[in-house]
């Protein structure tokens, strides 16, 4: 790892400050992605702005419609949240499947979900519930926030301070997992909301996590759902999994999440 | 250089480092406190378990100056009156535990994190749980038997104590 300029402001507008003013400055949350980059020398950052410092960035309020997380707050608080295990069970149960303990108790919302990872977890629950993304400079729906593998909508000097997600009437998540990462090789999130049914898959598709309308048609209509609509051209092959096994696996899991959350 | 201070095993240490240094490399070479091991220095096998702030974290993957004003404990800040093992260390010597070591000091950590949450875990609890903790030797039989065996240790103390 190279070493870097390090700061600790206490808000979270000194710490959009200190990134504006950095040459090449990256935000540190949880530091269990971006740790274990700079060690491979593939992030070099000038500066790191540690958001540890920003207090009000960190915690779990629920008002009965909707579940708001600070950006900075652990896998292991959201999975461990009374709040969140009332109202969104399925992101509770998400949380805590993420990697082990350990990385649990340092890894951040805000972190998973601005690194964009294509196997991560908390996209499908951003996606599949319809959440808004808030930052520092706007509100960023789902569908707007994701952009690609490890992209978002994110600008250089904008940081994530919360997610919002609607309280959905019943949702489930299930993930088959990479037994050595827990990184999901195909991750399935069905919310049954107001708008109707959304269906997200994570871990599989080239451009990350994405809807499933086929899917979503289908549970709609009260079939029970497969694959058939998904177009393996769109999904990954790499060392786990070929794009054929993962779109097998997308009808598998999205079947057992239909079930779980009907 | 910047310096760091923090609570370690109930003592206050500072050290002067670098911002890259790692918790790790500074409970290791500047507290010598060589109890903490690296394993993999690629956060996958828990060998570098400390807690902080009594959470259980691995110690490679946070920066020390991250933890500055924290209270930390390692595997040596558990046997409280030097020769008294803590409970849980305990458990992994009655229960054969270890073999050739290495991996032990992030097991009795990671399960004494368990323990804090969930007095009583079961088998499967205690496996799940170990996810971030890789041991090459043991098959991890003895681990569970151990943390098991620990976990009751910790609450037959607790009551007595109460
Ligand atoms: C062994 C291991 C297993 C894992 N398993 C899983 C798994 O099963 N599922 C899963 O989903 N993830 C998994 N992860 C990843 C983990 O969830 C990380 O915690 C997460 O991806 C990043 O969160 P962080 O808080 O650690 O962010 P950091 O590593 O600190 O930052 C990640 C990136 O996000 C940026 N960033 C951080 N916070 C903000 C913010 N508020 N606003 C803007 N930008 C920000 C940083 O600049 C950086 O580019 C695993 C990690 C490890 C080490
Ligand atoms: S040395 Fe830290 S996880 Fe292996
Ligand atoms: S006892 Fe040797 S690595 Fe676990």
């Amino acid at each position: 790892m190279y070493d870097f300029s390090y700061h600790t402001p206490s808000t979270v507008a000194d710490a959009a400050a200190a990134m504006s003013g950095a040459e090449d400055g990256k935000i540190l949350a949880g530091g269990q992605t971006l740790l274990p980059t700079m060690k491979q020398r593939l992030a070099s950052p000038s500066d790191l702005v540690s958001l540890r410092g920003c207090r009000d960035l960190v915690g779990i309020a629920s008002d009965g419609s909707t579940v708001t997380i600070g950006a900075m707050t652990t896998h292991g608080a959201v999975a461990a949240s009374a709040d969140v295990k009332a109202a969104i069970p399925a992101l509770a149960a998400l949380a805590g499947g993420i990697g082990d303990p350990q990385v649990r108790n340092r890894g951040t919302i805000g972190g998973s979900l601005a690194n964009n990872d294509p196997a991560a977890d908390y996209p499908a629950a951003v996606l599949g519930l319809g959440a808004t993304v808030v930052t520092t400079k706007r509100e960023l729906a789902a569908e707007d926030f994701f952009q690609g593998l490890f992209e978002t909508a994110l600008e250089e000097d904008e940081i994530i301070t919360a997610i919002r997600f609607p309280v959905p009437k019943s949702a489930a998540y299930v993930k088959f997992d990479n037994p050595a990462s827990r990184y999901a090789l195909v991750g399935v999130f069905v919310a049954h909301t107001s708008g109707g049914i959304r269906v997200a898959v994570t871990g599989a598709g080239q451009d990350g996590v994405f809807r499933a309308d086929g899917i979503e048609a289908q549970i709609s209509a009260g079939q029970t759902p497969d694959s058939s609509s998904i177009d393996e051209g769109g999904l990954n092959t790499d060392i786990h999994a070929s794009a054929a096994y993962r779109k097998h696996l997308i009808g598998v899991m999205a079947k057992r999440a239909a079930a779980a959350a009907s | 250089m910047p310096t760091v201070s923090m609570t370690v095993n109930g003592k206050q240490m500072s050290g002067d480092v670098e911002s890259r240094t790692l918790l790790a490399q500074f409970i290791r070479e500047t507290l010598d406190l060589t109890g903490t091991h690296i394993g993999c220095d690629t956060s996958q096998c828990g060998a570098c378990v400390v807690h902080v702030n009594g959470d259980s974290v691995k110690s490679c993957t946070m920066l020390a100056l991250e933890a500055d004003g924290a209270d930390v404990t390692t595997i040596e800040g558990l046997a409280q009156d030097g020769d008294d093992l803590h409970p849980m260390q305990e458990a992994f010597r009655d229960n054969h535990g270890l073999q050739c070591g290495f991996c032990t000091p992030g097991m009795v950590m990671s399960a004494i994190d368990l323990v804090k949450t969930n007095p009583n875990p079961s088998e499967h609890e205690i496996r799940e749980w170990l996810e971030g903790n890789i041991c090459r030797c043991t098959g991890y039989h003895n681990i569970v038997k151990s943390i098991a065996a620990g976990a009751a240790a910790m609450r037959g103390e607790k009551a007595a104590a109460e």
